[in-house]
């Protein structure tokens, strides 16, 4: 069962229509379009509820992503540099996201820094192709896996603050 | 001081060692010609020769002419390998793009030395020296990512020993989006392929054989799970995703290269489904028909070709209902949540006792739940006016 709170998230996130893949061409672009639609108004409800934890962009072909993602803990914000490609079985299948910084540094993950996902994940996305985009993997994936693993690797000491040079935002 | 002469055979010797070391000393024997069945101790294939003598096989040798491509070269591929190695395969073609790390040493075949090699230039160079007859390509990148896929099939399609497409594809990676990436191209291709896979609790497995249009393809269900006995909701996965076994990894390659012996070589029966639970030594075998609402619509396609070739198999049963392919769900403004009860369309697949979907897929989504998001409106905005407005947030 997702928890209350991931539950509202996922809910307050756009769905999206075509289902189509990086093979597919003009329904590609489509589909491209709608995956940036509901990745903004998923920023924007962060933001609104005081709670904006990444960004993201992509190359032109949509296949290729990276961005940052941060996770504040007791009071320090602390940056991951995040990357996935998007795979040919897209959206039937989610895409892998990776922290390749921690690659290494917890047994939560697989080569390369691909997040381990919970055993709701898989189900819940099959049952959701196409509305699912990368908002959702984001929402579903992502986010509860820092909420548990950031806290637990700083206690350890494999993560520790980076003093940043503050930035516009 | 030494003679030139002794410090230059001080060097050969240096570098006779280093490559022992390393683990790519030249081939230990030539190569051979023709399979002899002369039992000597000197011939590499006399007791597999011996199989035609005891009216196993009919023609081993053939399988001098066999190509195989194992995808995912980890615990189960690079000992599907080495199984199809020894037995004297013709070609094997290995992807993978991991390297060797020392947390695979749990697993067989590879060694310690050689971590941080690519794991299939490492598995070609161990098996060339295992076997110089057979013929390695290795292909060291990531199939699922649309470049790499084209690659990959065209690989598939052009890889045998005469050029045309590979005898068999052996799936032996360990995500759901590789195999359906495999699944995609096999479709496509029209390619027979074998399934693998271990579980992430290490103690159950399987093998499926895929005949695209004749047997269900990986996509025609959710992915199979033999019952383990333990209780899902009691499985700690607390600090790990996965755990692994040699022997689970060990017996589902024996399982797998043990039918594609049978399949390449024509003797037995090959097994469509094989599951394997360990804790219990279960082993469920079934055969596996085609969905025919299967998402993937090469599936659909081979399947419609298959049931207009004239029925030369023993097959019992022409009659499958002809409901109409997937009409497209109005999706609206929902999510379905993962624990909808099972009122799925699995009933097709008449799975054995022990064997079940991982989870369910419900046929149409008009029960969803509401969803106060919306669904994505048209955009009046062009793609790159919606990545600018992303990039300024
Ligand atoms: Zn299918």
């Amino acid at each position: 069962m997702v928890d209350e709170g991931t539950r509202k998230t996922l809910s307050s996130i756009p769905l999206l229509q075509t289902k189509a893949g990086p093979r597919d061409k003009e329904l590609w672009t489509t589909r491209l379009k709608e995956e940036y639609q509901a990745l903004i108004k998923y920023v924007q409800n962060n933001k609104a509820a005081d709670n904006d934890w990444f960004r993201l962009e992509s190359d032109k072909t949509g296949t290729k992503w990276f961005g940052k993602c941060w996770y504040v803990h007791n009071l320090l914000k602390y940056e991951f540099d995040l990357e996935f490609d998007i795979p040919i079985t897209y959206p039937t299948t989610a895409p892998e996201l990776a922290l390749p910084g921690l690659d290494g540094k917890t047994a939560k993950m697989y080569r390369g820094g691909k997040i381990c996902l919970t055993d709701h994940f898989k189900p819940l996305w099959a049952r959701n192709v196409p509305r699912f985009g990368i908002a959702h993997a984001m929402a579903l994936g992502l986010g509860p896996w820092l909420a548990v693993e950031i806290p637990e690797l700083i206690e350890k000491g494999v993560v520790t603050y980076q003093e940043k040079s503050e930035e516009a935002k | 001081m030494s003679t030139v002469e002794e410090l230059q055979k001080r060097v050969k010797e240096l570098e006779a060692q280093l490559a022992s070391v390393q683990g790519n000393a030249g081939p230990a024997r030539q190569k051979i010609d023709v399979m002899s069945s002369e039992v000597v101790d000197s011939n590499p294939y006399s007791r597999l020769m011996a199989l035609k003598r005891m009216g196993i096989v009919d023609n081993y040798e053939k399988i001098r002419e066999m190509s195989v491509a194992v995808v995912g070269v980890g615990g189960v591929g690079s000992v599907t390998a080495e199984m199809l190695t020894r037995c004297g395969i013709g070609k094997l073609i290995l992807f993978d793009y991991d390297k060797v790390e020392l947390a695979n040493m749990n697993r067989l075949f590879f060694q310690p030395h050689q971590a941080g090699l690519s794991k299939v230039d490492a598995a070609a160079s161990t098996l060339q020296n295992i076997n110089p007859d057979v013929t390695i390509d290795a292909y060291n990148y990531n199939i699922t990512t649309v470049e790499n896929f084209q690659k990959f099939c065209d690989t598939i399609r052009t890889g045998s020993l005469t050029g045309g497409p590979v005898n068999l594809v052996l799936s032996c990676v360990d995500n759901f989006e590789a195999r359906m990436a495999i699944n995609t191209a096999c479709n496509e291709l029209n390619q027979k392929w074998f399934e693998s896979g271990v579980s992430e609790n290490a103690v159950s497995g399987h093998i499926q054989f895929i005949a695209p249009g004749q047997t269900a393809c990986f996509a025609c269900a959710p992915p199979l799970v033999v019952a383990s006995k333990i209780d899902e909701k009691t499985l700690k996965r607390e600090g790990v995703c996965a755990a692994s076994l040699p022997t689970t990894m060990g017996i589902v390659a024996g399982f797998l290269v043990q039918n594609t012996l049978k399949y390449l070589l024509e003797f037995g029966t090959v097994t469509h489904y094989l599951g394997y639970s360990a804790l219990t030594d279960f082993f469920p075998i079934m055969a596996l028909k085609p969905n025919p609402q299967c998402e993937d619509m090469y599936c659909r396609l081979r399947r419609e070709e298959h049931n207009l070739r004239p029925v030369v198999e023993v097959a019992t049963e022409v009659t499958e209902d002809s409901a109409p392919v997937h009409a497209d769900n109005e999706w609206g403004i929902s999510l379905v949540d993962e624990n909808t009860p099972e009122d799925d369309d699995c009933s097709h697949l008449k799975l054995v006792d022990g064997v079940q979907v991982a989870y369910s897929v419900p046929v149409d989504n008009s029960t969803p739940e509401s969803s106060t998001g919306g669904a994505v409106a048209a955009s009046e905005l062009s793609l790159e006016e919606l990545m600018q407005q992303m990039k300024s947030m």
